[in-house]
């Protein structure tokens, strides 16, 4: 990449840029005289964000593996440098060529939350692309996107080409494959796009007509020139052999998770009724302690990191966890490299390999019980007991940690008044576990209870539910701020539900709110996941504007007979079991985790011999 | 191996790094290529590795210098080429010495630069013959306005294209005179563009560091 006195007298007047050069260790260059697809993975966020995302790592080694394809990174500028952008009338340019987004045959998005939908329209008006798949003609300018929103993308129908669900691995490679034939062979956009419906895991919306009824539910979703009824998501079943980023680009600018990130296992054998990860990643496939030895050993080595994190939906449930923890300890601390766990349970296990884990550091430890009695946590499906968690935490106060961090909900279905003062009593049961267990007491103790707003989500249990209102989580936060009040050591954080309301008015979206998500952009609204840039006015303003309600969007309980506007993705699990899950919660009544015994999801569907093993 | 030094380039897209990012780029460097720098005692070890003079962001050098420590012994002729397989753009590991001194006893910088949208070669030149040139600056405590004249030496102005060529040599350590300060000396005339290069380094008595 060229740095000319223009961009050079640019970069010098922005915060931090070298976010903006590329350059790093590990990127890939490539001729262009030996590239006939040149692809931008875009990441609707900033820099230190994306390249912290592990299934960007993944693509991009995956897609430039490709002979003839170079794939690219590019990443949103924060607002001092689109501002200079704009300005100075330079388009957004990809990392490694430095070349504007308007050169490039395809351009993918990589999204995982809904409040990045608008920081998606400002990348590709930022790179000169026109933000409507209406307004793309030809080949060129392919807008692609995949990513855990994809399980209902309709609000941004209109500006995507193609989108992809599920896993990339594989389909991306077979798209990429078929553009290169298109492009060979001079086919059309609409031939393209017809050709790629066709393959397991593509979406074409363009490809489908949502009629809505006079009450502005979906009345059909009807798909058109051989498009699937039904575009079922994709999946690696060998997920052992899967490829695993050993070689990863290594920012040399400090970004969020700046370490080696080791994917343990994809899925959850847990079914909580709030979680859409745990629904939509199934079924559960492991790689082998082995195997993870051997990746996590060679990226270090590749990288230079110093500290290595074991990522899943729920580490302790791996079932080689012990092994694989005492096989890199062996190789990680001779050498000063550390190893990190997140996401576990609160149980004896994993308290004991916590122990083992971090014998020189002990920061604080987390928590999510999600809900403050066990008769809520029953309805969740949250299959951890007050006795858990009280005793998980003494061995920690005895083995001298002295912070809890402690996640909840405030608003799930069925919730009382009870119910949220049963935190407040967890807190101080967890502050008298202490006094008890602490072998020295005059380091005192801190103990974080933090909430957020339950999001009804699609492809859960509680897909169909209302969204409580800002007012009534505002009163509830109020309810359990008082009771903590005077509680000893126990500090409570609590998430604003202004975000939470426009992300469960965009999670279950119908195609109509993309002209919402247009207008909301025009306005300004960019980077929305930042506090720094989030209004919630500019919403508030923007449904009614477009004719839209967005109380009908977050706060509606939905009748389970009514159309969802995501019914034609298939995420795997059936809505049957989201039914009878949705039952059971109003019974109160545990399913146990895929282990213990199959619910029979239909996530097995997707496996050879229809059978999980994960 | 204690007190050895390291000398290295930081040009092109690794200008933009800054002195933390670049500490911690080097020390994966090293781990890359597996040349094991020694670290310090603790709870939270870190590496021993001390960058002389750290450059502003934006400001490109071919003659930075690194002290470290490695924990076994290596062939020092052989190091930067090993190391500079697994560096970023922009940095290239040059020289691998003992430190004959201090870090400190680096005094004066040769540097070159380009200056756009300000005023001529002939102004320039004029400008900082002066016998005084005062500049003021924020201190610890409010204010504080220094001569900078007999900290800069050596000082040429060519004319050309688009803008005006300068080289100089700045004195770099009690008292500091950075490129941007002697900018900043130019007040209302200062260029609305500039780009500067650290070339040499050098004693007090301008005889060359190393």
């Amino acid at each position: 990449m060229e740095m000319n006195e223009h961009i050079d007298a640019l970069l010098r007047q922005v915060q931090r840029p070298a976010r903006y050069v590329g350059g790093e260790y590990g990127q890939v260059v490539k001729d262009k005289a030996d590239v006939d697809v040149r692809f931008a993975f875009c990441f609707p966020d900033t820099y230190e964000i994306g390249m912290s995302n592990l299934g960007m790592k993944i693509l991009y080694g995956v897609l430039n593996d490709m002979p003839g394809v170079w794939c690219e990174r590019v990443f949103a500028p924060w607002g001092d440098m689109a501002e200079k952008l704009r300005q100075e009338h330079i388009p957004l340019w990809a990392l490694e060529s430095g070349d504007p987004l308007s050169d490039f045959d395809i351009i993918a998005f990589s999204i995982g939350y809904e409040m990045a939908y608008t920081t998606v329209l400002d990348m590709l008006d930022l790179g000169g692309v026109p933000i409507h798949a209406s307004e793309r003609m030809g080949l060129e300018h392919m807008v692609m996107a995949g990513g855990g929103c994809m399980c209902n993308i309709e609000p941004m129908a209109d500006f995507f080409d193609l989108c992809f669900l599920g896993e990339g691995e594989d389909v991306d490679r077979e798209v990429l494959a078929l553009y290169q034939k298109a492009k060979r062979e001079g086919w059309d956009k609409p031939r393209f796009l017809r050709q790629a419906a066709q393959i397991e895991g593509v979406y074409i919306p363009s490809l489908y007509d949502i009629a809505y009824n006079a009450d502005g539910t979906v009345a059909a979703i009807t798909p058109k020139d051989g498009a699937p009824e039904k575009v079922r998501k994709r999946i690696v079943e060998d997920f052992d052999a899967c490829y695993f980023p050993t070689k990863p680009v290594v920012p040399s600018t400090e970004i969020v998770h700046d370490r080696v990130s080791l994917e343990v296992f994809r899925g959850c054998i847990r079914g909580c009724r709030f979680c859409q990860a745990g629904h939509t990643n199934r079924p559960v496939r492991s790689r082998k302690a082995e195997t993870l030895l051997k990746l996590g050993k060679e990226t270090l080595e590749n990288t230079g990191y110093q500290e290595l994190n074991l990522s899943s939906l729920s580490t302790s449930d791996y079932r080689e966890l012990s092994e694989l923890c005492d096989g890199l300890l062996d190789y990680c601390r001779p050498r000063g490299i550390s190893l990190s766990l997140p996401s576990l349970r609160a149980d004896n296990f994993s308290m004991d390999i916590m122990h083992r884990v971090q014998q020189v550091r002990k920061s604080g430890l987390t928590f999510a019980p999600e809900a403050g009695t066990q008769r809520l946590r029953d309805v969740i499906n949250k299959n951890v007991t007050e006795e858990d968690l009280l005793n998980s935490c003494r061995i920690a106060f005895q083995g001298g940690w002295n912070g809890v961090k402690l996640y909840f909900m405030l608003g799930l279905p069925t919730e009382t008044d009870e119910d949220v003062l049963g935190i407040a009593d967890l807190a101080k049961k967890v502050y008298w576990t202490w006094r008890e267990a602490a072998p020295d007491r005059s380091r005192g103790v801190r103990i974080t209870v933090s909430t957020s707003e339950f999001i009804p989500k699609p492809h859960t249990p509680f897909q169909w539910e209302a969204q409580i209102s800002r007012e009534e989580y505002l009163r509830r936060v109020k309810l359990l701020t008082d009771a903590l009040a005077k509680a000893k050591s126990v500090t409570y954080n609590w998430h604003d539900a202004e975000m939470s309301l426009v992300e469960a008015a965009l999670a279950r979206g119908d195609r109509r709110v993309g002209a919402v998500v247009e207008e909301v952009w025009k306005n300004g609204g960019r980077l929305e996941s930042w506090s720094d840039y989030f209004a919630l006015d500019r919403w508030l303003a923007a449904f009614p504007a477009c004719g839209l309600d967005m109380d009908f969007y977050a706060t509606r309980g939905r009748p389970t007979e009514e159309l969802q506007p995501w019914e034609h993705m298939d995420c795997a699990v059936s809505r049957r079991h989201l039914e009878r899950e949705r039952e059971r919660a109003y019974e109160g009544v545990l399913t146990p985790d895929c282990r213990a015994g199959c619910a029979g999801c239909g996530a097995s569907r997707l496996l050879k011999e229809g059978v999980c093993r994960g | 191996m204690d007190k050895l030094r390291l000398k290295f380039s930081k040009t092109g897209r690794a200008v933009y790094l800054s002195h933390l990012d670049l500490m911690r780029t080097m020390q994966r460097v090293f781990s890359r290529a597996g040349v094991p720098l020694k670290y310090s005692e603790g709870f939270n070890p870190h590496a021993k590795i001390s960058i002389i003079l750290p450059l502003s962001v934006g400001t490109a050098s071919l003659c930075e210098y690194m002290d470290f420590a490695l924990t076994e012994e290596r062939d020092l002729a052989t190091l930067p080429e090993a190391l500079n397989a697994y560096m970023p753009e922009g940095i290239r590991a040059l020289e691998a010495y003992e430190a004959p001194c201090k870090g400190a006893e680096l005094r004066w910088l040769m540097v070159e630069g380009v200056m756009k949208g300000g005023r001529d070669a002939a102004f320039y030149t004029e400008f900082f013959a002066r016998d005084t040139i005062p500049v003021t600056r924020k201190a610890k405590r409010g204010m504080r306005t220094d001569d900078i004249a007999p900290a800069i030496q050596a000082v040429q102005f060519n004319d050309m294209e688009g803008g005006v060529a300068v080289k100089a040599i700045l004195h770099a350590q009690d008292p500091t005179v950075s490129p941007e300060l002697m900018m900043a000396a130019l007040g209302e005339d200062a260029p609305a563009y500039w780009r500067f290069t650290r070339l040499e380094a050098f004693k007090e008595d301008l005889t060359p560091f190393r």
